[in-house]
């Protein structure tokens, strides 16, 4: 067994004041400016909204058990997926990695006392909050039914929902991302510690600074799309309605715009996640360090010149489809060569096979399997078949609950001794790992073969010979939700019976493991000095792992 | 239970064999992957709580390797799947002609001869057939799995596509784009037949009107006839020949007549006016349901019996095949 205990046994060390003990109260919450505690604030509101969206997933794997649309009316379903991809995209994906973990790491990493806007942070924090909740209020007055894509005219002329109400909420929530991606932008530029230069930068900070040119550039346009949509579905303005002269494939390229690199607004965080999971469980330098950060930065550039592959059906012209598919295939060269840097990265090692490498081991797997089954999308003859079906379902799961989910909860682990200055179970944390890559596979795996069989996506009632595959897919589901539960039960419970964990539990390198678990408000006592590259396990590890 | 769908159309080998090889590229790389790192991690697990790893962490050598193998893989992927994107785009010139119309939530079929169909779309094998789609409301999106095709049609506009059926059976049509509360219901058959079985449905029950005369009837209805005279000097341009040809605008543009330009002209007239006539014709926006559109179209396609010449390649949508009944 090779327990965090067991590599660097917890000395009886006390940190009288960190940052969740400096102050008690509601109000110390509710108003901190503190990096760490608004982190934690994410944590709690990410949480909240991914289990409701988790519900409403459950509820639409039981109402397909069965061919015919027996459980819910389908209406009452149409609002069902729809309030699924809207709270887990809008409200679940987008904050996770970057709200969470972002936040929590990124001062501690470049060696700062908090990001560059601590009270613009905050604000984001309830802008996030207040967007959720905005849409949460129109699905319980009714919903909306128009899929989380709202595509025209059916949002705007036809559909009976609350799609104004809920698109205001995503159009705030907006803000906390624009907001966030500013002030990470800025930090990064500027609050650097002594010597850090942009070679010495761990990896994780050039995910979130090449999410930050996404959230930045990207976040507006959707938010002047759902207002284009307000505006035609109060005012009948005629910028989507074809009845007045508006073109409804012109709110696809608007939304598209925005929302393929939003793709990469969720997964840009949970690759830079695994940068340095693989690193830090190898204990060995990560292989091709500026390929992997460069290798970023081109996919932030490179994801806002595809969203036409959404387009391929819906008679935009050949060329450009040829255009936009050539285009997607080479989004996914700096995405291969993240996945062969990683996996050299274990390549004469010294790998523990403790929960975060598990999930990082899981993410490549997956992420690998579903940005493959992505080039089939990108291939324009066969998106034509698979374009709207099940087929695309699957694939975006693997990369968004295969990929983005499996490296926050891989972060989350890795990350928890330092957040909660505790440590989880090792043993129940390794089984829900392995629940939860099981469950997933059997989930979605089956959805690729329904849906190159035929069955269209939010389909409330289907023919009779693809319900083998659903009733897997929805027994996966199970497996799946029981697989999540696991982690929410003991991240609870070690944060009051856990043992204390010690500054460096994994013996890694990265100036978060250089101050103490959990960090004092400020930080670090001394701002640190930086002299090396970043991951240097193999001359400079001593004194962090076993001091 | 069989993992691909019926092959039941002209494109279905071609999707079906480009599928085979990203399924083949996918398993290949997915495994690499997977053993690879299950090996190295197995291969190089801590064995000592001290123990320090190798400093390999540079190779520009293999980072040249797995961007150019990748590269080179997407580029054949890409080409490949233009190929058969060109053939699934482009319709042959001696297809049939069917009308569809997509409304919430249903599919209405005419053709030419005048039967008319609900969710229910009798094609012939072994000819090509060549669709004309709108929609009454939202965005639908015609999809026949064993075809492997599929096409959205757009409100507002014109959807055209084509397939040919190989071999007959009953096969699914979904409409494969939300398009609201009750879009899990837009289904139908599509029925492939024989040619001689397609014959002998086709001569039952007739509806006595074919589509051309159905929009004929129209063209007098709406008194498009007062200015689109057959003869010359007319108020309007005469319509007699004109589909599949090149004509002059007042802007000096030249455009090919065909069911987009149609459209545009009887929804929005003044968009583009024909060299020497003025901007006296009113829209028809609003007052000619989709359906009616089609028949006008099928009819102004009726007053041009002959393919142009040039014009087809000049076209991105050929030219029209004589419709074959009577």
């Amino acid at each position: 067994m090779s327990t965090p205990a067991a590599t660097a046994p917890p000395e009886p060390r006390v940190h009288p004041v960190n940052y969740l003990n400096a102050r008690y109260g509601v109000k110390s919450w509710l108003l901190t400016v503190d990096h760490k505690r608004i982190a934690i604030l994410y944590l709690i509101g990410v949480t909240f909204f991914f289990a409701i969206g988790g519900l409403f997933a459950a509820l639409i794997r039981l109402e397909l058990l069965t061919p015919a649309g027996d459980v819910f009316q389908s209406e009452t379903y149409n609002k069902i997926f729809t309030t699924h991809g809207v709270l887990m995209v809008f409200f679940f994906m987008i904050p996770a990695i970057p709200g969470v973990l972002g936040n929590f790491l990124l001062p501690l990493m470049i060696g700062a006392k908090d990001v560059a806007f601590p009270r613009l942070n905050l604000l984001s924090w309830y802008l996030f909050v207040i967007g959720g909740l905005i849409a949460l209020w129109a699905v319980v007055h009714g919903g909306v039914d128009t899929g989380w894509t709202f595509y025209t005219p059916y949002s705007t002329v036809y559909s009976n929902g609350w799609v104004v109400v809920t698109a205001v909420g995503i159009f705030i929530n907006g803000f906390s991302s624009i907001l966030t991606g500013l002030n990470f932008l800025v930090t990064i530029h500027t609050m650097r510690a002594p010597g850090m230069n942009w070679m010495r930068m761990p990896l994780f900070c050039w995910g979130m600074y090449a999410t930050a040119i996404i959230q930045i550039l990207g976040t507006p346009v959707v938010a002047i799309t759902l207002l284009l949509v307000a505006a035609e579905r109060l005012f009948h303005l005629g910028i989507f309605d074809p009845a007045q002269g508006g073109d409804p494939v012109l709110f696809q390229h608007l939304f598209w715009f925005y929302s393929h690199p939003a793709v990469y607004i969720m997964i840009l965080p949970a690759m830079a996640v695994i940068s340095e999971l693989v690193t830090g469980m190898a204990r060995k330098p990560i292989f091709g360090y500026k390929f992997i950060a460069g290798s970023s930065v081109a996919i932030a550039v490179l994801s806002f010149l595809v969203w036409g592959h959404h387009m391929f059906v819906s008679g935009q012209s050949v060329y450009a489809g040829l255009v936009f598919s050539i285009l997607s295939f080479m989004v996914a060269i700096p995405s291969a060569i993240k996945v062969f840097n990683w996996t050299t990265t274990l390549y004469k090692g010294s790998v523990s096979y403790q929960t975060p490498l598990l999930y990082a081991l899981g993410f490549i797997g997956l992420f690998t399997f579903g940005g493959l089954t992505g080039l089939m999308l990108a291939t324009l003859g066969l998106d034509i078949h698979v374009h709207d079906t099940y087929f695309i379902v699957a694939h975006f799961h693997y990369i968004m609950v295969g990929g983005t989910i499996m490296a926050y909860l891989g972060g989350l682990h890795y990350w928890w001794p330092k957040i909660s200055g505790k440590l989880y179970p090792e043993y129940w944390s390794r089984v829900s790992a392995w629940v939860i890559f099981i469950g997933f596979n059997l989930t979605f795996f089956p959805q690729f073969l329904v849906g190159y069989l035929g069955m269209p996506r939010r389909y409330h009632a289907y023919p009779d010979e693809f319900q083998v595959l659903n009733v897997m897919s929805t027994a996966g589901a199970s497996i799946l939700g029981i697989g999540y539960v696991i982690p929410l039960v003991y991240f609870f419970w070690s944060m009051r019976y856990g043992k204390d964990a010690a500054d460096n539990p994994w013996g890694a390198t990265g100036l978060e493991w250089q101050t103490p678990s959990p960090p004092p408000t400020e930080n670090f006592p001394v701002t640190p000095v930086v002299s090396g590259r970043p991951y240097d396990y193999t001359t400079a590890v001593e004194a962090g792992a076993r001091g | 239970m069989s993992l691909f769908p019926e092959q039941a159309s002209t494109f279905a080998s071609h999707v079906d064999a480009l599928y085979g090889f990203l399924i083949a590229v996918t398993a290949f790389f997915s495994l690499l992957i997977g053993t690879l790192v299950v090996v190295f991690a197995i291969r190089y697990r801590r064995r000592s709580p001290d123990e320090i790893a190798t400093d390999v962490h540079e190779s520009g050598l293999l980072e040249i390797v797995w961007t150019v193998i990748p590269l080179g893989l997407v580029l054949i992927m890409f080409a490949w799947g233009a190929s058969v994107y060109f053939r699934i785009t482009r319709p042959p010139a001696d297809a049939i002609d069917l009308y569809v119309t997509a409304k919430q939530w249903m599919w209405k079929i005419q053709h030419t001869d005048g039967h008319r169909e609900m969710n229910e779309l009798h094609v012939p094998i072994g000819q090509p057939v060549r669709l004309t789609m709108a929609s009454e409301d939202v965005i639908h999106s015609f999809y026949v799995p064993a075809f492997r095709f599929k096409r959205d049609v757009v409100p507002g506009r014109f959807s055209i596509a084509w397939f040919e059926a190989t071999k007959p059976g009953r096969y699914h049509l979904f409409c494969a784009e939300f398009c609201g509360t009750r879009h899990s219901g837009m289904i139908g058959w599509v029925y492939a037949m024989k040619p001689a079985d397609y014959q002998a449905w086709l001569s039952g029950g007739a509806s006595g009107e074919t589509l051309a005369a159905a929009g004929a009837r129209r063209f007098q209805e709406q008194a498009c006839n007062t200015c689109h005279a057959e003869q010359k000097g007319a108020r309007g341009p005469t319509l007699v020949g004109i589909f599949g040809k090149s004509v002059r605008m007042q802007n000096g543009q030249t455009v090919v007549v065909d069911e987009a330009y149609l459209r545009e002209s009887i929804t929005n007239p003044q968009a583009r006016l024909v060299e020497g006539f003025p901007p006296i014709m009113p829209t028809y926006q609003g007052l000619i349901s989709e359906d009616g559109l089609l028949q006008l179209i099928a009819y102004i396609k009726s007053l041009s019996p002959a393919p142009a010449e040039g014009a087809a390649a000049a076209a991105p949508t050929p030219t029209e095949r004589k419709p074959a009944k009577p």
